[in-house]
């Protein structure tokens, strides 16, 4: 029954190469992230804001991220945007794609963290002299990052599992295609793939404990 | 702009796709909840030390993505053990395991809300141990895990759409090979949007309804 000889030999000799194509997994995870937490802020402020068309746009957003497949928002970046003439790169489209997702989910994260945060809150800082945006800048912002803080966790971890999608646009640099790309050459296709598993493994658990890591430095008091 | 070559063949085929997705979906969610009830419950009365094995193996579902996963299944069943497994067979193998692996977390974070002093409460009044499982901490922690067990079900059903990768035709997989061929992308990446949006997106409201309604205020 157990016809098999393991060529672990084969898939180590490949390992700087999958090691190049975690580098740009975290980096497309990262900037996606970023973009993503960016994108999640000026949302919740449309929410927050009152102007109906706004907090729609808010809305339609977040629902559509949250209710439609990671994969089907990927397509949507790379071939319906081709539809329209604008035909991105595998690199844009994943990124695109990742960060429609991350942005949709964080603002749902934002909003019950917001929750959490009293109107009283934002009260005093209206009659303490501060703008809209600033009271929301400087008091409400501040408190619902460190709130979201672990779902955001949550999420980094999501963006570098989604990244593994992009070998469905043809993105061939990424931890998951440039395993595909050697699997292709060597079929060694349970060795390359435990290999990234592996590596993928360690990855989120560098940034599951970073982030617990700098939680802790963070929120010290 | 509204001619299309869409036939009513096309259709059939997208329905399939759709069908498929469905059923994938409805067989992972049952066999992963009825496996992650016994694991998380399992993981609840064992402790953080003893349960260390089994945390460690659901924490792998959970760290590694579901394309490696799926891959991953098809190559040692196939090719290691040389089951005979249809594609099919191998998705919901390992959609249910990566669903149980969230259900645990899921049932044990439920069983964890019910007060302590109600459960030896239902103890000292002679219950035994699945008495006071079915009628104490049954109802109780329905109340507080439904809500993330629908998310989790809808997640599924948003991630079944990667089994294409062990020759599963779900609606995505179906949308794409439709694209290859009328070359009309938007259209129908539109309709098969449309599809999971329809599915998933009152069920998701629902699960909020609850959510809101059964915390405890």
């Amino acid at each position: 029954m157990f016809n098999y000889t393991f060529q672990w030999k084969q898939a180590m000799a490949r390992l700087p190469q999958m090691l190049d194509g975690a580098l740009v997994t975290m980096q497309v995870a990262i900037l996606s992230m970023v973009l993503g937490i960016l994108l999640a802020i000026i949302l919740t402020m449309f929410r927050l804001s009152g102007i109906r068309i706004l907090s729609a746009v808010a809305k339609t957003w977040v629902e559509i991220a949250r209710n439609t497949p990671a994969l089907f928002q990927i397509y949507m970046a790379h071939f319906g945007l081709g539809s329209f003439g604008l035909h991105l790169s595998p690199f844009l489209s994943i990124l695109l794609g990742i960060t429609f997702n991350n942005a949709g989910y964080l603002t749902e994260n934002f909003r019950g963290a917001l929750k959490a945060i009293p109107d009283t809150q934002t009260r005093a800082a209206r009659s303490l002299g501060l703008g809209a945006v600033g009271a929301f800048r400087h008091v409400v912002l501040p408190q619902m990052l460190r709130i979201s803080f672990l779902p955001m966790t949550n999420q980094m971890v999501w963006a570098i599992l989604m990244t593994s999608l992009g070998v469905t646009v043809g993105m061939n640099t990424d931890l998951y295609g440039v395993t595909q790309d050697l699997n292709a050459l060597t079929f060694r296709t349970f060795e390359l793939f435990a290999l990234a598993a592996v590596i993928f493994y360690v990855i989120t658990k560098i940034v599951t404990l970073g982030a617990r890591l700098i939680a802790a430095r963070l929120f010290r008091y | 702009m509204f001619d299309t070559a869409l036939t009513t063949a096309d259709f059939v085929f997208l329905a399939k796709g759709a069908g498929m997705t469905i059923v994938v979906t409805i067989i992972s969610v049952i066999a992963g909840t009825i496996l992650g009830i016994v694991f998380g419950v399992i993981r609840y009365q064992l402790g953080a030390i003893w349960a260390a094995p089994l945390i460690f193996v659901l924490d792998i579902f959970r760290s590694i993505p579901l394309l490696i996963q799926l891959v991953l299944a098809n190559a040692f069943l196939g090719t290691i053990l040389r089951l005979n497994m249809s594609g099919f067979t191998v998705a919901c193998i390992v959609l249910s395991m990566y669903t149980a692996a969230y259900c645990a977390e899921i049932v044990r974070g439920g069983i964890e809300a019910v007060p302590v002093t109600t459960r030896r409460a239902a103890r000292s009044l002679g219950m035994s141990w699945g008495q006071d499982m079915r009628e104490i901490v049954l109802p109780l922690a329905t109340r507080v895990a439904l809500p993330s067990w629908i998310g989790l079900a809808l997640g599924v059903m948003k991630d079944s759409a990667l089994v294409y990768v062990v020759q599963v035709t779900e609606l995505l997989r179906s949308t794409q090979i439709l694209i290859t061929r009328l070359q009309e992308p938007l259209l129908l990446l539109m309709i098969c949007g449309a599809f999971y949006f329809v599915i998933s997106f009152p069920l998701a409201r629902f699960g909020g309804y609850l959510e809101k309604r059964w915390s405890n205020d």
